[in-house]
């Protein structure tokens, strides 16, 4: 039974019934109504517990201000810690309270009640401290008890990102913000009207006012008509403008959008002008037991009674300090609210606010000091402010007001600044930083007429400003009231954290008095309603404490998010492979369609790991992988190497200057291994280049770095050789190769037949030609990376497949198999051939990878010589390359530290890599060792948990040291 | 985000340029000058609180390596020294 609904009015559908469940109880409600107004209309009052006492918590706001009812949403579109007021009713709804085990009524953590004084402000950072906090942290959020991340993404849609270019981006579509919009559409500016709620109006939707002598609500809906009808006008409703950035950069979180398969859309939007119409927030008063179920704002109230039609209680107090709660008093008794009495701070109650409720009893001076009752307010008590007799008033809804803020915080995460207005006792916008406008409500012009005014003209940007309705509104004014000095019972700055007054005394009390960390000290504003409704509060009571002026005392910071926005809309449609694709080879499906094992082996390439056979286990593929290479023939594609086409009449020039050694002696027709450092002298990568001819040249570099070295390349040649004649084209996805390699590759290459001479007289080692192969065109490089006689056969995308099936049909009396990345990795740690990242750190320089033959003397500079240098210059005990042996026979996890006799002692180097070597029947790794050149022969011990493992030091070649077989 | 003026592409996203750091002193003749030139030269970046001169690579866009003065306090992109008149 809906027993709190008004028989008539409001902005709902009463045609159109939903059912929902609340904590396990059915209910209904309408179309138009938050789950907060339904909770009202069927009696719910009790609705929450707070966050650290589990004292019993309702309803107090009607927006995104609302600091005291979080709840879980269940189901498919489950979501965490929603404020009750944001979250619009539907059918099928199923919410729980939070904080609360099992249910509101009857809550275990209660029991903390008992212990408040114990659990003071500081208290975990006091008590949880030894050994650190994130031992404690995951059991202390357990029993805070917020809602968990649902378990499942959303399975009826999915989140996306866009982009727009706008002239004017409104935030916020209230009176101010639609006469913005109206005087900036008709000019024929590109604008954006942003809005939070389900439909334009702002507070005009909660509010009894008329516009040109009819409802106020009429004039929003011909306004947004005109608006609808500008092409150059984009409207958005159910819209959050969460995030100012820099250059003018606006977020914006669009919750479920006109397309169904859409749950929410986050914009980035760059404005040339960005208007704040936010609109205000109406703060609440501070005094005993001001948490207790049946305390409202009273502009809630308001909301609740006009636009939802549902009457939160029967008899009320009001609590104020300003004329605006008398315009919710009439509301309120026109809807059949008795109204037990107006407690108005203020000793004067201007003559505008008493004729707004003519006949209505009202206590000028007076304050509210404590309430009364468990569930719900039964009572409040009441004295005049200046001491004297206090008095009972039974109640059981009690409606605050103190006083207005503006909605700074998108202005101020512009970095416009704030200024203290002492007549409006609060802060506003003062002086702009990039180019941010405010107008209405959120820059203190707090009536209607006024808000309209500053919203045509902000829109107008000093153009022509259109005609401004007449329009009526109560006068605003306000004398402030930080706290009640009577209270008696705890009396909550920030309801959603249980912060008191107390425990701001006490943080200052502690020497926490910069506003700042009274703020994290406390907690209080760091809730997910971020202290809407009571971070002035806050302020007030230190600037009282200290006896300063509250601009003295300042802001905490606001930041980005305004509202929560959840994870998947600022990800998007960046999600699962979306995020960071792989990179594939022509072959891919081949590989997959072979039972390719596949994963990523470097910069976003997804390789095939190796190919197991029925039955076959990792070990025994790789094995058997080997082993064709070695005493057969393997192939793999070779692909994902990076590869650059260098362009130019300076590029020898220019690659003498990257490559340590002497490129630009190189004959046409030949390649070359080289080595690059970067500038200090680390090495940065290494590769192969091939001159095509004077001019022409094709260099490779490791499949990671690939990335990085154009980046480098690009960069020197640009800033530093700005005179060169160079062009650098990437060219890895134009140029595939399938590499053949083993002691019968040859034989292989002259299966698939080829005119070109591959003799190893005429095509010797580190020399390549152009040609057919198997009537392909294509360019065969020798080169090897597994220290087998190798053939690099490279084509064209288009033909790799065709090249490779053919390569595995006519290899396939040879014995031929695929090989995987893992058999690369054996074979080339079995030559103690260098991989980045593996046998290249930060402190290794080319020598002590026994590569200072690369080291040129010859050429008076290049990149990293001098700094090489300098950082070898009287240095001792350098960690050299070498291979190990473990013995006994075993593997060494990658990167296991060698310390002195496997004592715990300092490391003097580290085993880079160990693999089964199926040349030698054992393991074999490689190390970087301390003056490992002079210690071959030597044991070392490798320091592991498990225990010590000795290992024989060697020479970092553990097969075919003189490389007769790769030059064969 | 910020909104990078490329002279080729015109004023971009942040997210089309790879940042490629303050800019340093144009590198000496390893050859020419003393050791601890050579050190400062390799390990002192420029890191003011206010304006600094730095790289941005149009990886996205145009491929340009580009210099702009940035505040460092604000992200304002504002004239350098040698950008007046
Ligand atoms: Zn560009």
């Amino acid at each position: 039974m809906q027993v709190d609904r008004l028989g008539g009015g409001g902005l709902i559908d009463r045609t159109k019934t939903l059912n929902f469940t609340f904590n396990g109880r059915p209910y209904r409600g309408f179309e138009g109504d938050t789950l907060a107004s339904a909770l009202l209309a069927n009696g719910v009052r009790l609705t929450a517990r707070s966050f650290k006492y589990h004292r019993p918590r309702g309803i107090v706001g009607s927006g995104v201000e609302e600091p005291s009812t979080l709840v879980e949403l269940m189901g498919e579109d489950a979501s965490g810690n929603r404020p009750v007021t944001t979250v619009p009713l539907r059918e099928g709804l199923v919410a729980k309270s939070v904080n609360c085990w099992p249910s509101p009524e009857f809550d275990i953590g209660a029991v903390n009640q008992l212990f408040a004084r114990f659990i003071p402000a500081g208290f975990y950072y006091k008590t949880f401290k030894w050994p650190n906090w994130h031992l404690y942290e995951p059991s202390i959020r357990k029993a805070a008890g917020l809602a968990g991340a649902p378990v499942e993404a959303p399975k009826s849609g999915h989140f996306e990102n866009r982009y727009a270019h706008c002239d004017l981006l409104i935030a916020g579509a209230g009176p101010a913000g639609l006469m913005a919009a109206l005087a900036a559409g008709r000019a024929g500016q590109r604008v954006m009207l942003i809005d939070e709620g389900m439909q334009a109006g702002g507070s005009l939707l909660n509010r009894n006012l008329t516009i040109e002598g009819k409802p106020a609500m009429d004039w929003v809906a011909t306004t947004v008509c005109e608006l609808d009808a500008m092409p150059n006008v984009t409207q958005l409703q159910n819209a959050t403008v969460w995030g100012y950035r820099e250059h003018n950069f606006v977020m914006v979180n669009e919750r479920a959008p006109e397309h169904p398969s859409i749950l929410e859309r986050n914009w980035r939007v760059r404005a040339a002008r960005v208007l704040c119409s936010t609109g205000a927030i109406e703060r609440t008063l501070v005094f005993g037991n001001n948490d207790r179920p049946g305390v409202m704002l009273a502009s809630a109230i308001q909301a609740y009674v006009n636009r939802y039609a549902v009457r939160p209680g029967k008899r009320a107090v009001i609590f104020t300090n300003n004329n605006s709660a008398y315009g919710v008093a009439a509301d309120m008794a026109a809807a059949g609210i008795d109204i037990a009495a107006i407690i108005d701070s203020r000793e004067t109650v201007p003559d505008a606010a008493r004729a707004a409720v003519p006949k209505q009893e009202i206590l000028s001076g007076h304050v509210v000091y404590s309430t009364h009752g468990g569930r719900l307010v039964k009572a409040v008590s009441v004295m005049p402010s200046n001491g004297g007799a206090t008095r009972r008033i039974a109640c059981d809804l009690l409606a605050v007001s103190g006083g207005w803020n503006p909605a700074v915080h998108l202005w101020s995460q512009s970095r416009g600044t704030l200024a203290y207005d002492e007549a409006l006792s609060t802060f506003r916008p003062d002086t702009p930083v990039q180019n941010a406008i405010s107008a209405g409500a959120a820059n203190g012009d707090l009536t209607l007429a006024d808000a309209l005014r500053s919203g045509a003209e902000a829109g107008a940007g000093g153009g022509k400003t259109p005609e401004i309705p007449a329009s009526d509104d109560l006068p605003y004014a306000v004398e402030p009231i930080w706290r009640v000095e009577q209270a008696r019972g705890k009396a909550f700055l920030d309801m959603q954290n249980d912060v008191s007054v107390d425990d701001v005394h006490l943080a200052l009390r502690e020497g926490y008095d910069n506003v700042e960390h009274v703020k994290r000290y406390t907690t209080g504003g760091m809730g997910i309603d971020q202290g809407k409704v009571g971070n002035i509060n806050i302020i007030g009571t230190v600037a009282i404490q200290k006896g300063l002026p509250l601009d003295e005392v300042g802001t905490t910071t606001f930041r980005a998010p305004y509202t929560p926005v959840s994870f998947g809309a600022i990800g998007g449609i960046r999600e699962g492979s979306v995020s960071l694709p792989y990179r594939h080879t022509p072959i891919t499906a081949w590989n997959l369609a072979n039972g390719a094992f596949m994963y990523e082996s470097g910069a976003r390439w997804r390789r095939p790991g190796y190919f197991p056979r029925t039955g076959e286990g990792f070990q025994d593929a790789v094995n058997r992988e080997c082993r064709a290479v070695r005493n057969d023939v393997g192939v793999y594609d070779g692909s994902p190497l990076g590869t650059f086409e260098l362009k130019g009449r300076d590029v020898d020039k220019f690659l003498d200057h990257l490559y340590t050694n002497i490129m630009s002696t190189l004959k046409p027709g030949r390649a070359r291994y080289g080595l690059m450092l970067s500038d200090d002298g680390l090495v940065a990568d290494d590769g192969v280049a091939l001159r095509l001819s004077k001019d022409r040249w094709i260099i490779s570099t490791s499949t990671g770095h690939a990335d990085a070295m154009n980046a480098h390349m690009e960069e020197i040649l640009q800033t530093e050789f700005p005179d060169y004649n160079v062009f650098i084209t990437t060219v890895t996805s134009q140029w595939n190769n399938v590499t053949i390699c083993g002691p019968k590759a040859r034989e292989v290459m002259e299966a698939l037949g080829t005119a070109i001479d591959i003799s190893p007289e005429t095509l010797p080692f580190m020399a390549f030609a152009d040609g057919h192969v198997a009537g392909i065109p294509a360019r065969i490089v020798r080169v090897s990376f597994t220290g087998e006689l190798s053939f690099e056969v490279n084509v064209a995308p288009r033909d790799l497949l065709a090249l490779w099936e053919m390569t595995l049909e006519v290899g396939a009396p040879f014995g031929i198999a695929p090989i995987g990345s893992e058999a690369n990795h054996v074979l080339r740690v079995e030559k103690g051939f260098l991989s980045l990242g593996h046998e290249v750190d930060g402190p290794i320089d080319p020598y002590d990878l026994g590569l200072g033959w690369a080291m040129s003397k010859k050429k008076a500079d290049y990149f990293g010589k001098r700094s090489v240098a300098l950082r070898r210059d009287g240095t001792t005990n350098r960690r050299e390359l070498v291979g190990v042996i473990p013995e006994p026979d075993r593997m060494i996890p990658e990167g296991a530290p060698l310390t002195p006799g496997g004592e715990r002692k300092a490391t003097e180097g580290f085993v880079t890599a160990c693999v089964y070597s199926t040349v030698h029947d054992r393991w074999v790794g490689l190390a970087l060792l301390e003056n490992g050149h002079s210690r071959h022969g030597e044991t070392v011990h490798v320091r592991l948990n498990e225990g010590v493992i000795p290992a024989r030091v060697t020479p970092p070649i553990h097969y075919d040291p003189e490389g007769e077989r790769l030059r064969s | 985000m910020m909104n990078i003026p490329c002279p080729f592409c015109g004023p971009r996203n942040e997210a089309e340029f790879a940042f490629g750091g303050p800019v340093k002193p144009h590198r000496p003749d390893p050859n020419a000058v003393s050791e601890v030139e050579w050190t400062q030269y390799i390990t002192t970046v420029p890191n003011p609180l206010g304006p600094v001169e730095e790289r941005w690579w149009h990886v996205k866009g145009c491929g340009t390596w580009l210099t702009i003065w940035r505040d460092t306090r604000t992200h304002d992109i504002v004239e350098g020294p040698g950008d007046a008149g």
